[in-house]
Protein backbone atom coordinates (compact mmCIF):
# COMPACT_ATOMS: atom_id res chain seq x y z
CA UNK A 1 0.00 0.00 0.00
CA UNK A 2 1.33 3.50 -0.97
CA UNK A 3 -0.24 7.23 -1.33
CA UNK A 4 0.80 9.36 -3.46
CA UNK A 5 1.87 12.85 -1.90
CA UNK A 6 1.49 16.11 -3.53
CA UNK A 7 2.59 19.39 -2.96
CA UNK A 8 0.50 22.36 -4.57
CA UNK A 9 2.48 25.82 -4.74
CA UNK A 10 3.79 25.24 -1.13
CA UNK A 11 5.61 28.63 -0.10
CA UNK A 12 7.68 28.56 3.08
CA UNK A 13 9.17 32.19 4.08
CA UNK A 14 11.50 33.16 7.47
CA UNK A 15 10.84 36.70 8.92
CA UNK A 16 11.36 39.22 5.61
CA UNK A 17 13.46 37.41 4.15
CA UNK A 18 13.54 35.63 0.93
CA UNK A 19 11.12 32.14 1.05
CA UNK A 20 12.72 29.25 1.73
CA UNK A 21 11.05 27.38 -0.40
CA UNK A 22 9.22 29.53 -3.00
CA UNK A 23 6.35 28.36 -4.69
CA UNK A 24 7.03 24.29 -5.15
CA UNK A 25 4.51 22.26 -6.94
CA UNK A 26 5.64 18.38 -7.17
CA UNK A 27 4.01 15.09 -7.81
CA UNK A 28 4.92 12.50 -6.27
CA UNK A 29 3.51 9.05 -8.03
CA UNK A 30 2.42 6.21 -5.42
CA UNK A 31 5.04 3.53 -4.90
CA UNK A 32 8.05 4.91 -6.41
CA UNK A 33 11.36 6.54 -5.25
CA UNK A 34 11.52 9.96 -6.09
CA UNK A 35 15.19 11.83 -5.00
CA UNK A 36 15.37 15.44 -3.89
CA UNK A 37 18.91 16.22 -5.35
CA UNK A 38 20.31 19.90 -5.02
CA UNK A 39 23.54 21.53 -3.53
CA UNK A 40 23.37 22.35 0.43
CA UNK A 41 21.06 24.94 1.43
CA UNK A 42 18.59 24.84 -1.85
CA UNK A 43 15.90 24.21 0.79
CA UNK A 44 15.46 20.26 -0.43
CA UNK A 45 15.68 19.40 3.40
CA UNK A 46 12.87 21.82 4.32
CA UNK A 47 10.59 21.15 1.66
CA UNK A 48 10.91 17.34 2.89
CA UNK A 49 10.27 18.48 6.30
CA UNK A 50 6.99 19.83 5.60
CA UNK A 51 5.36 17.10 4.42
CA UNK A 52 6.01 15.21 7.58
CA UNK A 53 5.14 18.96 9.11
CA UNK A 54 8.50 19.32 10.98
CA UNK A 55 8.00 22.48 9.19
CA UNK A 56 4.81 24.46 8.66
CA UNK A 57 4.65 25.65 5.17
CA UNK A 58 3.67 29.31 4.91
CA UNK A 59 1.61 28.60 2.55
CA UNK A 60 0.12 26.04 0.17
CA UNK A 61 -1.22 22.17 -0.31
CA UNK A 62 0.26 19.12 0.74
CA UNK A 63 -1.84 16.29 0.18
CA UNK A 64 -0.94 12.63 0.91
CA UNK A 65 -3.24 9.88 -0.76
CA UNK A 66 -5.08 12.70 -0.63
CA UNK A 67 -5.78 14.03 2.35
CA UNK A 68 -4.94 17.30 3.26
CA UNK A 69 -2.24 17.21 5.73
CA UNK A 70 -2.89 20.36 7.41
CA UNK A 71 -6.13 19.25 8.74
CA UNK A 72 -4.56 16.33 11.05
CA UNK A 73 -3.01 16.34 14.07
CA UNK A 74 0.82 16.69 13.28
CA UNK A 75 2.02 13.81 15.98
CA UNK A 76 -0.56 11.69 13.97
CA UNK A 77 0.33 12.24 10.74
CA UNK A 78 4.37 11.80 11.61
CA UNK A 79 3.30 7.97 13.34
CA UNK A 80 2.19 7.43 9.91
CA UNK A 81 5.07 8.60 7.89
CA UNK A 82 8.65 6.55 8.08
CA UNK A 83 11.39 9.03 8.60
CA UNK A 84 14.94 8.30 8.51
CA UNK A 85 17.69 10.54 8.81
CA UNK A 86 21.29 11.11 8.91
CA UNK A 87 23.73 9.66 11.59
CA UNK A 88 20.48 7.34 11.90
CA UNK A 89 19.02 9.80 15.13
CA UNK A 90 18.79 6.38 17.35
CA UNK A 91 17.65 6.97 20.78
CA UNK A 92 21.53 6.21 22.87
CA UNK A 93 20.08 5.05 25.24
CA UNK A 94 17.34 2.06 24.07
CA UNK A 95 18.67 -1.21 22.88
CA UNK A 96 17.72 -1.66 19.03
CA UNK A 97 14.55 -3.31 19.85
CA UNK A 98 13.42 -0.52 21.66
CA UNK A 99 14.25 1.49 18.77
CA UNK A 100 12.51 -0.39 16.10
CA UNK A 101 9.45 -0.55 18.38
CA UNK A 102 9.14 2.89 19.26
CA UNK A 103 5.87 3.64 16.84
CA UNK A 104 3.96 0.52 17.25
CA UNK A 105 4.62 1.37 21.12
CA UNK A 106 3.38 5.13 20.14
CA UNK A 107 0.40 3.53 17.85
CA UNK A 108 -0.86 1.71 20.44
CA UNK A 109 0.09 -1.83 19.85
CA UNK A 110 0.43 -4.77 22.41
CA UNK A 111 3.40 -5.83 23.30
CA UNK A 112 3.77 -9.33 21.78
CA UNK A 113 2.76 -7.95 18.84
CA UNK A 114 5.77 -4.86 18.45
CA UNK A 115 7.84 -7.64 19.37
CA UNK A 116 7.18 -10.05 16.63
CA UNK A 117 6.89 -6.48 14.77
CA UNK A 118 10.95 -5.87 15.91
CA UNK A 119 11.72 -9.31 14.82
CA UNK A 120 10.37 -9.09 11.34
CA UNK A 121 12.04 -5.36 10.82
CA UNK A 122 15.51 -6.57 12.35
CA UNK A 123 15.20 -9.97 9.57
CA UNK A 124 14.02 -7.17 6.53
CA UNK A 125 16.88 -5.21 6.71
CA UNK A 126 19.48 -7.60 7.61
CA UNK A 127 20.31 -7.89 11.24
CA UNK A 128 20.32 -11.16 12.95
CA UNK A 129 17.38 -10.44 15.62
CA UNK A 130 19.22 -12.80 18.62
CA UNK A 131 22.24 -11.08 17.76
CA UNK A 132 21.41 -7.46 17.80
CA UNK A 133 18.21 -6.99 19.29
CA UNK A 134 19.17 -6.07 23.03
CA UNK A 135 22.70 -3.90 21.43
CA UNK A 136 22.44 -0.70 22.30
CA UNK A 137 23.37 1.75 19.47
CA UNK A 138 26.92 3.06 20.42
CA UNK A 139 27.88 -1.04 19.66
CA UNK A 140 26.70 -0.84 16.36
CA UNK A 141 29.01 0.39 13.45
CA UNK A 142 27.86 3.18 11.31
CA UNK A 143 26.26 0.78 8.69
CA UNK A 144 24.37 -1.28 11.21
CA UNK A 145 23.08 1.78 12.47
CA UNK A 146 21.40 3.17 9.25
CA UNK A 147 20.11 -0.53 8.88
CA UNK A 148 18.43 0.18 12.80
CA UNK A 149 17.21 3.45 11.38
CA UNK A 150 15.46 2.12 8.47
CA UNK A 151 14.01 -0.45 10.51
CA UNK A 152 12.49 2.05 13.09
CA UNK A 153 10.79 4.09 9.66
CA UNK A 154 8.93 1.12 8.79
CA UNK A 155 8.30 -0.50 11.73
CA UNK A 156 4.93 0.90 11.82
CA UNK A 157 4.52 -0.05 8.22
CA UNK A 158 3.96 3.60 7.12
CA UNK A 159 2.79 4.05 3.18
CA UNK A 160 5.40 6.85 3.18
CA UNK A 161 9.56 7.11 3.87
CA UNK A 162 10.70 10.30 4.19
CA UNK A 163 14.57 9.93 3.90
CA UNK A 164 17.15 13.11 4.39
CA UNK A 165 20.31 11.87 3.44
CA UNK A 166 20.18 8.76 5.06
CA UNK A 167 23.79 7.11 4.08
CA UNK A 168 25.56 10.49 4.32
CA UNK A 169 27.51 9.55 7.19
CA UNK A 170 28.95 6.23 5.75
CA UNK A 171 31.74 4.94 4.04
CA UNK A 172 31.42 4.68 0.34
CA UNK A 173 31.39 0.93 0.20
CA UNK A 174 28.68 0.62 2.95
CA UNK A 175 26.83 3.17 1.52
CA UNK A 176 26.85 1.66 -1.75
CA UNK A 177 25.60 -1.68 0.39
CA UNK A 178 23.16 0.17 1.72
CA UNK A 179 21.79 1.22 -1.73
CA UNK A 180 21.34 -1.86 -2.93
CA UNK A 181 20.02 -3.19 0.08
CA UNK A 182 17.20 -0.09 0.02
CA UNK A 183 16.26 -0.74 -3.93
CA UNK A 184 15.47 -5.09 -2.68
CA UNK A 185 13.35 -3.76 0.30
CA UNK A 186 11.73 -1.02 -2.38
CA UNK A 187 10.89 -4.19 -4.80
CA UNK A 188 9.53 -5.90 -2.26
CA UNK A 189 7.74 -3.05 -0.07
CA UNK A 190 6.83 -0.31 -3.17
CA UNK A 191 6.52 2.50 -0.26
CA UNK A 192 5.93 5.71 -1.24
CA UNK A 193 9.82 7.19 -0.78
CA UNK A 194 11.04 10.91 -0.87
CA UNK A 195 14.52 10.79 -0.51
CA UNK A 196 16.90 13.91 -0.09
CA UNK A 197 20.55 14.00 -1.08
CA UNK A 198 23.09 16.02 -2.52
CA UNK A 199 25.13 13.44 -4.57
CA UNK A 200 23.90 12.92 -8.07
CA UNK A 201 25.19 9.54 -8.47
CA UNK A 202 22.77 8.39 -5.70
CA UNK A 203 19.89 10.07 -7.23
CA UNK A 204 20.87 8.34 -10.47
CA UNK A 205 21.21 4.96 -8.50
CA UNK A 206 18.36 5.25 -6.19
CA UNK A 207 15.46 7.40 -8.04
CA UNK A 208 12.35 6.40 -10.28
CA UNK A 209 12.51 10.05 -10.73
CA UNK A 210 14.79 12.76 -9.92
CA UNK A 211 14.00 16.23 -9.00
CA UNK A 212 16.73 18.13 -9.34
CA UNK A 213 16.47 21.57 -7.55
CA UNK A 214 18.00 24.98 -7.35
CA UNK A 215 18.33 27.87 -5.11
CA UNK A 216 14.87 28.40 -2.66
CA UNK A 217 13.55 24.64 -4.09
CA UNK A 218 12.83 25.59 -7.22
CA UNK A 219 12.58 22.44 -9.61
CA UNK A 220 14.89 22.69 -12.54
CA UNK A 221 14.24 19.46 -13.78
CA UNK A 222 11.86 16.60 -12.41
CA UNK A 223 12.34 13.60 -14.96
CA UNK A 224 13.53 9.96 -15.38
CA UNK A 225 17.07 9.80 -14.44
CA UNK A 226 18.07 8.51 -17.77
CA UNK A 227 16.00 11.52 -19.09
CA UNK A 228 17.99 13.94 -16.46
CA UNK A 229 21.77 12.38 -17.50
CA UNK A 230 20.38 12.79 -21.85
CA UNK A 231 18.54 16.21 -21.71
CA UNK A 232 19.85 18.34 -18.71
CA UNK A 233 16.77 21.24 -19.00
CA UNK A 234 19.93 24.01 -18.54
CA UNK A 235 23.11 24.57 -17.94
CA UNK A 236 22.99 24.55 -13.62
CA UNK A 237 21.40 20.95 -13.88
CA UNK A 238 24.08 20.11 -16.46
CA UNK A 239 26.79 21.36 -13.84
CA UNK A 240 25.20 19.14 -11.69
CA UNK A 241 24.94 16.48 -13.36
CA UNK A 242 29.09 16.76 -13.92
CA UNK A 243 31.31 16.34 -16.39
CA UNK A 244 30.65 12.96 -16.16
CA UNK A 245 26.85 12.88 -17.60
CA UNK A 246 27.30 10.68 -20.44
CA UNK A 247 29.73 8.06 -18.85
CA UNK A 248 27.01 8.24 -15.86
CA UNK A 249 24.52 7.39 -18.62
CA UNK A 250 26.53 4.45 -19.67
CA UNK A 251 26.22 2.53 -16.83
CA UNK A 252 22.04 2.34 -17.35
CA UNK A 253 23.15 0.56 -20.29
CA UNK A 254 24.38 -3.25 -20.04
CA UNK A 255 26.25 -4.82 -22.96
CA UNK A 256 23.69 -7.37 -23.27
CA UNK A 257 21.51 -4.52 -24.89
CA UNK A 258 23.66 -4.22 -27.84
CA UNK A 259 25.03 -5.45 -30.94
CA UNK A 260 28.42 -7.33 -30.92
CA UNK A 261 31.02 -7.03 -33.04
CA UNK A 262 33.53 -9.79 -34.01
CA UNK A 263 37.16 -10.38 -34.46
CA UNK A 264 38.06 -9.80 -38.44
CA UNK A 265 40.67 -12.63 -37.30
CA UNK A 266 40.79 -15.33 -34.44
CA UNK A 267 44.03 -17.09 -34.60
CA UNK A 268 44.74 -20.27 -31.87
CA UNK A 269 47.50 -20.27 -29.25
CA UNK A 270 48.92 -23.57 -31.28
CA UNK A 271 48.58 -21.20 -34.82
CA UNK A 272 52.44 -20.84 -36.16
CA UNK A 273 53.32 -16.82 -36.69
CA UNK A 274 53.83 -16.99 -40.53
CA UNK A 275 50.17 -18.68 -40.65
CA UNK A 276 48.85 -15.95 -38.69
CA UNK A 277 50.65 -12.98 -40.66
CA UNK A 278 49.09 -15.04 -43.86
CA UNK A 279 45.29 -15.10 -42.53
CA UNK A 280 45.78 -11.65 -41.52
CA UNK A 281 47.17 -10.60 -44.77
CA UNK A 282 44.35 -12.44 -46.72
CA UNK A 283 41.69 -10.30 -44.35
CA UNK A 284 43.29 -7.57 -44.49
CA UNK A 285 43.64 -6.98 -40.46
CA UNK A 286 46.36 -5.56 -38.70
CA UNK A 287 45.17 -7.34 -35.59
CA UNK A 288 44.16 -11.04 -34.44
CA UNK A 289 42.46 -12.33 -31.51
CA UNK A 290 43.81 -15.25 -30.31
CA UNK A 291 41.91 -17.78 -28.45
CA UNK A 292 43.82 -20.70 -26.20
CA UNK A 293 42.02 -24.41 -27.18
CA UNK A 294 38.86 -23.96 -24.82
CA UNK A 295 38.13 -20.39 -26.98
CA UNK A 296 39.46 -18.14 -24.27
CA UNK A 297 40.24 -15.00 -25.33
CA UNK A 298 44.31 -14.55 -24.48
CA UNK A 299 46.07 -11.87 -26.36
CA UNK A 300 46.37 -9.56 -29.47
CA UNK A 301 48.28 -10.18 -31.69
CA UNK A 302 49.81 -7.52 -34.40
CA UNK A 303 50.70 -8.23 -38.30
CA UNK A 304 53.76 -6.95 -38.00
CA UNK A 305 54.98 -8.59 -34.87
CA UNK A 306 53.09 -12.28 -35.19
CA UNK A 307 55.41 -13.66 -32.43
CA UNK A 308 54.54 -10.74 -29.50
CA UNK A 309 51.00 -11.30 -28.09
CA UNK A 310 49.60 -8.21 -26.10
CA UNK A 311 48.11 -10.03 -23.48
CA UNK A 312 44.07 -8.76 -22.44
CA UNK A 313 44.16 -6.68 -19.51
CA UNK A 314 40.45 -5.99 -19.21
CA UNK A 315 37.34 -8.34 -20.59
CA UNK A 316 33.79 -7.56 -19.90
CA UNK A 317 30.50 -10.09 -19.58
CA UNK A 318 27.24 -10.04 -20.94
CA UNK A 319 26.19 -7.97 -17.15
CA UNK A 320 28.76 -5.74 -17.20
CA UNK A 321 27.84 -1.90 -18.06
CA UNK A 322 28.73 -0.28 -20.77
CA UNK A 323 31.00 2.03 -18.49
CA UNK A 324 32.97 -0.92 -17.69
CA UNK A 325 33.02 -1.82 -21.51
CA UNK A 326 34.31 1.63 -22.12
CA UNK A 327 36.41 1.00 -19.70
CA UNK A 328 37.61 -1.68 -20.76
CA UNK A 329 38.34 -0.31 -24.60
CA UNK A 330 40.19 2.32 -22.90
CA UNK A 331 42.46 -0.41 -21.12
CA UNK A 332 43.25 -2.36 -24.21
CA UNK A 333 42.67 0.44 -26.79
CA UNK A 334 40.52 -0.34 -29.81
CA UNK A 335 38.06 -3.32 -28.62
CA UNK A 336 36.39 -4.57 -25.47
CA UNK A 337 36.83 -8.33 -25.59
CA UNK A 338 33.68 -10.14 -24.43
CA UNK A 339 33.02 -13.37 -22.57
CA UNK A 340 30.59 -15.71 -22.02
CA UNK A 341 29.79 -17.83 -18.78
CA UNK A 342 32.60 -19.94 -18.97
CA UNK A 343 35.03 -17.21 -20.20
CA UNK A 344 34.81 -18.10 -23.97
CA UNK A 345 34.75 -15.42 -26.59
CA UNK A 346 31.67 -13.78 -27.04
CA UNK A 347 32.25 -11.25 -29.46
CA UNK A 348 33.31 -7.45 -29.26
CA UNK A 349 32.30 -4.05 -27.98
CA UNK A 350 33.97 -1.27 -30.03
CA UNK A 351 34.14 2.81 -29.16
CA UNK A 352 31.69 3.42 -32.58
CA UNK A 353 28.83 0.86 -30.66
CA UNK A 354 29.39 3.05 -27.66
CA UNK A 355 28.88 6.01 -29.14
CA UNK A 356 25.93 5.16 -30.56
CA UNK A 357 24.25 4.02 -27.32
CA UNK A 358 24.88 7.72 -26.01
CA UNK A 359 23.61 8.75 -29.03
CA UNK A 360 20.42 6.63 -28.57
CA UNK A 361 20.16 7.31 -24.85
CA UNK A 362 19.78 10.98 -25.41
CA UNK A 363 17.38 10.85 -28.36
CA UNK A 364 15.57 8.56 -26.64
CA UNK A 365 15.10 10.63 -23.12
CA UNK B 1 38.08 11.35 77.71
CA UNK B 2 40.12 10.55 74.82
CA UNK B 3 38.01 11.38 71.63
CA UNK B 4 36.57 7.31 70.63
CA UNK B 5 35.38 7.18 74.60
CA UNK B 6 34.24 10.93 74.24
CA UNK B 7 32.07 9.11 70.63
CA UNK B 8 31.04 6.16 72.70
CA UNK B 9 29.49 8.10 75.73
CA UNK B 10 27.76 10.29 73.07
CA UNK B 11 26.88 7.64 70.52
CA UNK B 12 23.21 7.87 70.62
CA UNK B 13 23.16 11.93 70.25
CA UNK B 14 25.58 11.72 67.77
CA UNK B 15 23.67 9.06 65.79
CA UNK B 16 20.24 11.04 66.21
CA UNK B 17 21.98 14.27 64.56
CA UNK B 18 23.69 12.10 61.96
CA UNK B 19 20.32 11.38 60.70
CA UNK B 20 18.73 15.12 61.14
CA UNK B 21 21.43 16.34 59.21
CA UNK B 22 21.54 13.48 56.39
CA UNK B 23 17.79 13.93 56.54
CA UNK B 24 17.97 17.84 56.10
CA UNK B 25 20.63 17.49 52.96
CA UNK B 26 18.70 14.46 51.73
CA UNK B 27 15.00 16.23 51.52
CA UNK B 28 16.57 19.92 50.65
CA UNK B 29 18.49 18.56 48.12
CA UNK B 30 15.70 16.76 46.73
CA UNK B 31 13.75 20.25 46.67
CA UNK B 32 16.86 21.95 45.29
CA UNK B 33 17.10 19.10 42.07
CA UNK B 34 12.92 19.23 41.65
CA UNK B 35 12.93 23.25 41.39
CA UNK B 36 16.29 23.36 39.83
CA UNK B 37 15.23 20.70 36.59
CA UNK B 38 11.91 22.62 36.67
CA UNK B 39 14.25 25.90 35.88
CA UNK B 40 16.61 24.03 33.34
CA UNK B 41 13.34 22.74 31.77
CA UNK B 42 12.24 26.30 31.08
CA UNK B 43 14.97 27.89 30.19
CA UNK B 44 17.37 25.54 28.27
CA UNK B 45 16.06 26.13 24.72
CA UNK B 46 16.66 30.26 25.36
CA UNK B 47 20.43 30.86 25.28
CA UNK B 48 19.24 33.97 27.51
CA UNK B 49 17.22 32.23 29.86
CA UNK B 50 19.84 30.00 30.29
CA UNK B 51 22.38 32.81 30.92
CA UNK B 52 19.57 34.34 33.21
CA UNK B 53 19.26 31.61 35.24
CA UNK B 54 22.83 30.20 36.02
CA UNK B 55 23.72 34.10 36.89
CA UNK B 56 21.10 33.94 39.68
CA UNK B 57 22.37 30.65 41.12
CA UNK B 58 25.75 31.91 40.72
CA UNK B 59 25.04 34.81 42.73
CA UNK B 60 22.76 32.80 45.21
CA UNK B 61 26.17 30.66 45.97
CA UNK B 62 28.40 33.47 46.22
CA UNK B 63 26.18 34.78 49.45
CA UNK B 64 28.31 33.56 52.49
CA UNK B 65 26.05 31.00 53.79
CA UNK B 66 26.58 32.51 57.50
CA UNK B 67 25.20 35.46 56.47
CA UNK B 68 22.31 34.35 54.28
CA UNK B 69 21.24 32.12 57.56
CA UNK B 70 21.21 35.53 59.15
CA UNK B 71 18.96 37.25 57.00
CA UNK B 72 16.68 34.44 56.56
CA UNK B 73 16.19 34.63 60.43
CA UNK B 74 14.14 38.28 60.45
CA UNK B 75 12.16 36.50 57.77
CA UNK B 76 11.29 33.18 58.32
CA UNK B 77 12.39 32.44 62.31
CA UNK B 78 14.81 30.32 63.48
CA UNK B 79 14.95 25.99 63.28
CA UNK B 80 13.97 24.08 60.43
CA UNK B 81 12.58 26.88 57.95
CA UNK B 82 15.76 28.80 57.30
CA UNK B 83 17.93 25.64 56.97
CA UNK B 84 15.85 24.16 54.52
CA UNK B 85 15.29 27.80 52.42
CA UNK B 86 19.48 28.25 52.70
CA UNK B 87 20.02 24.60 51.58
CA UNK B 88 17.85 24.70 48.43
CA UNK B 89 18.95 27.62 47.53
CA UNK B 90 22.61 26.66 47.77
CA UNK B 91 21.90 23.31 46.45
CA UNK B 92 20.12 25.11 42.74
CA UNK B 93 22.95 26.49 41.08
CA UNK B 94 24.45 22.96 40.02
CA UNK B 95 21.27 21.17 39.34
CA UNK B 96 19.93 23.82 37.47
CA UNK B 97 23.61 24.40 35.38
CA UNK B 98 23.73 20.36 34.85
CA UNK B 99 19.96 20.32 33.74
CA UNK B 100 20.71 23.19 31.21
CA UNK B 101 23.88 21.48 30.21
CA UNK B 102 22.52 18.08 30.21
CA UNK B 103 19.33 19.08 27.79
CA UNK B 104 21.47 21.35 25.61
CA UNK B 105 23.78 18.59 25.03
CA UNK B 106 21.42 16.54 23.49
CA UNK B 107 22.10 15.55 20.26
CA UNK B 108 19.95 17.50 17.92
CA UNK B 109 19.17 14.74 15.39
CA UNK B 110 18.03 12.49 18.55
CA UNK B 111 15.32 14.82 19.19
CA UNK B 112 14.63 15.72 15.57
CA UNK B 113 14.18 11.61 15.03
CA UNK B 114 12.21 11.45 17.94
CA UNK B 115 9.71 14.43 16.71
CA UNK B 116 9.65 13.13 13.37
CA UNK B 117 8.53 9.43 14.09
CA UNK B 118 5.60 10.94 15.77
CA UNK B 119 6.38 11.83 19.88
CA UNK B 120 5.16 14.81 20.97
CA UNK B 121 6.87 17.80 22.74
CA UNK B 122 6.18 15.87 26.50
CA UNK B 123 7.37 12.41 24.97
CA UNK B 124 10.63 14.03 23.54
CA UNK B 125 11.32 15.99 26.73
CA UNK B 126 10.36 12.76 29.03
CA UNK B 127 11.36 9.42 26.94
CA UNK B 128 14.37 11.24 25.59
CA UNK B 129 15.85 14.35 26.21
CA UNK B 130 15.70 13.79 30.05
CA UNK B 131 16.81 10.09 30.15
CA UNK B 132 19.38 11.37 27.94
CA UNK B 133 20.62 14.00 30.31
CA UNK B 134 19.94 11.87 33.29
CA UNK B 135 23.84 11.54 34.47
CA UNK B 136 24.44 15.26 34.06
CA UNK B 137 21.52 15.81 36.53
CA UNK B 138 22.84 13.21 38.57
CA UNK B 139 26.00 14.84 38.97
CA UNK B 140 24.38 17.75 39.91
CA UNK B 141 22.34 16.40 42.99
CA UNK B 142 25.88 14.64 43.82
CA UNK B 143 27.94 18.10 43.72
CA UNK B 144 24.57 19.49 45.29
CA UNK B 145 24.43 17.28 48.56
CA UNK B 146 28.52 17.30 49.15
CA UNK B 147 28.33 21.59 48.96
CA UNK B 148 24.57 20.41 51.25
CA UNK B 149 26.98 18.60 54.16
CA UNK B 150 28.66 21.16 54.69
CA UNK B 151 26.75 24.05 54.50
CA UNK B 152 24.03 22.27 56.82
CA UNK B 153 26.24 22.44 59.50
CA UNK B 154 26.58 26.32 59.68
CA UNK B 155 22.50 25.78 60.26
CA UNK B 156 23.08 25.13 63.12
CA UNK B 157 23.65 28.69 63.77
CA UNK B 158 20.13 29.03 63.07
CA UNK B 159 19.22 26.54 65.51
CA UNK B 160 18.80 24.00 62.56
CA UNK B 161 18.92 20.38 62.91
CA UNK B 162 22.22 18.28 62.63
CA UNK B 163 25.64 17.50 63.80
CA UNK B 164 26.19 21.83 63.13
CA UNK B 165 25.20 21.59 67.05
CA UNK B 166 28.15 19.45 67.87
CA UNK B 167 30.75 22.06 66.43
CA UNK B 168 29.41 25.05 67.43
CA UNK B 169 28.89 23.95 70.87
CA UNK B 170 32.34 22.70 70.69
CA UNK B 171 33.80 26.01 69.23
CA UNK B 172 31.57 28.40 71.83
CA UNK B 173 32.83 26.23 74.71
CA UNK B 174 36.66 26.32 73.33
CA UNK B 175 38.90 25.46 76.46
CA UNK B 176 36.47 23.44 78.40
CA UNK B 177 36.53 19.63 78.60
CA UNK B 178 35.93 18.00 75.54
CA UNK B 179 35.09 21.06 73.45
CA UNK B 180 37.75 20.00 71.05
CA UNK B 181 36.28 16.17 71.09
CA UNK B 182 32.78 18.00 70.60
CA UNK B 183 33.90 19.49 67.34
CA UNK B 184 36.15 16.93 65.93
CA UNK B 185 33.25 14.73 66.32
CA UNK B 186 30.51 17.14 64.31
CA UNK B 187 33.10 17.79 61.71
CA UNK B 188 34.39 13.92 61.20
CA UNK B 189 30.88 13.27 61.52
CA UNK B 190 30.21 15.17 58.33
CA UNK B 191 32.96 13.75 56.45
CA UNK B 192 32.09 10.13 57.22
CA UNK B 193 28.58 10.90 56.19
CA UNK B 194 29.37 13.28 52.80
CA UNK B 195 31.20 10.20 52.04
CA UNK B 196 29.13 7.59 52.33
CA UNK B 197 26.17 9.39 50.39
CA UNK B 198 28.49 9.87 47.54
CA UNK B 199 28.91 6.11 47.67
CA UNK B 200 25.36 5.94 46.82
CA UNK B 201 24.98 8.48 44.49
CA UNK B 202 27.63 6.52 42.30
CA UNK B 203 25.31 2.93 42.61
CA UNK B 204 22.05 5.41 42.09
CA UNK B 205 23.96 6.38 39.15
CA UNK B 206 24.98 2.90 38.18
CA UNK B 207 21.21 1.41 38.14
CA UNK B 208 19.37 4.68 36.97
CA UNK B 209 21.42 4.58 34.09
CA UNK B 210 20.81 3.12 30.12
CA UNK B 211 23.49 0.80 29.65
CA UNK B 212 23.81 2.61 26.20
CA UNK B 213 24.60 5.61 27.94
CA UNK B 214 27.53 4.68 30.16
CA UNK B 215 31.36 3.61 28.90
CA UNK B 216 32.41 0.21 27.66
Amino acid sequence: MASEIQLTEVTKRYGRRPPAVDNFSITIPAGQIVVFVGPSGCGKTTTMRMINRLIEPTSGLITIGGEDTSKLDPDQLRRKIGYAIQQAGLFPHMTVAQNVGVVPGLLGWDRGKVADRVEEMLDLVGLDPAEFRDRFPRQLSGGQQQRVGVARALAADPPVLLMDEPFGAVDPITRGNLQDELMRLQAELHKTIVFVTHDFDEAVKLGDRIAVLGDQSRILQYDTPEAVLANPADDTVAGFVGAGASLKQLTLRRVRDVQLSQAAVTVSTSDEPADIRRSLQEAGASFALMLDTRRRPVAWVHVREPRMRRPIRDMVSRESTLQDALEAILTDGGNAVVTGARGEYVGLVDIDTVMASVRELRENA
Amino acid sequence: MSFWEFVSDRWSRLLSESLLHVSAVVQCTILAAIVGVTVGIAVYRSPFGSAVATALTSAILTIPSFALLGLLIPVLGLGAPPTVAALVLYGLLPIVRNTIVGLAGVDGAVTDAARGIGMNRLGVLTRIELRLAWPAILAGMRVATQMLMGIAAIAAYARGPGLGVEIFAGLTRAGSANATNQAIAGTVGIVVLALILDGIFVLIGRYTTSRGLRGQ
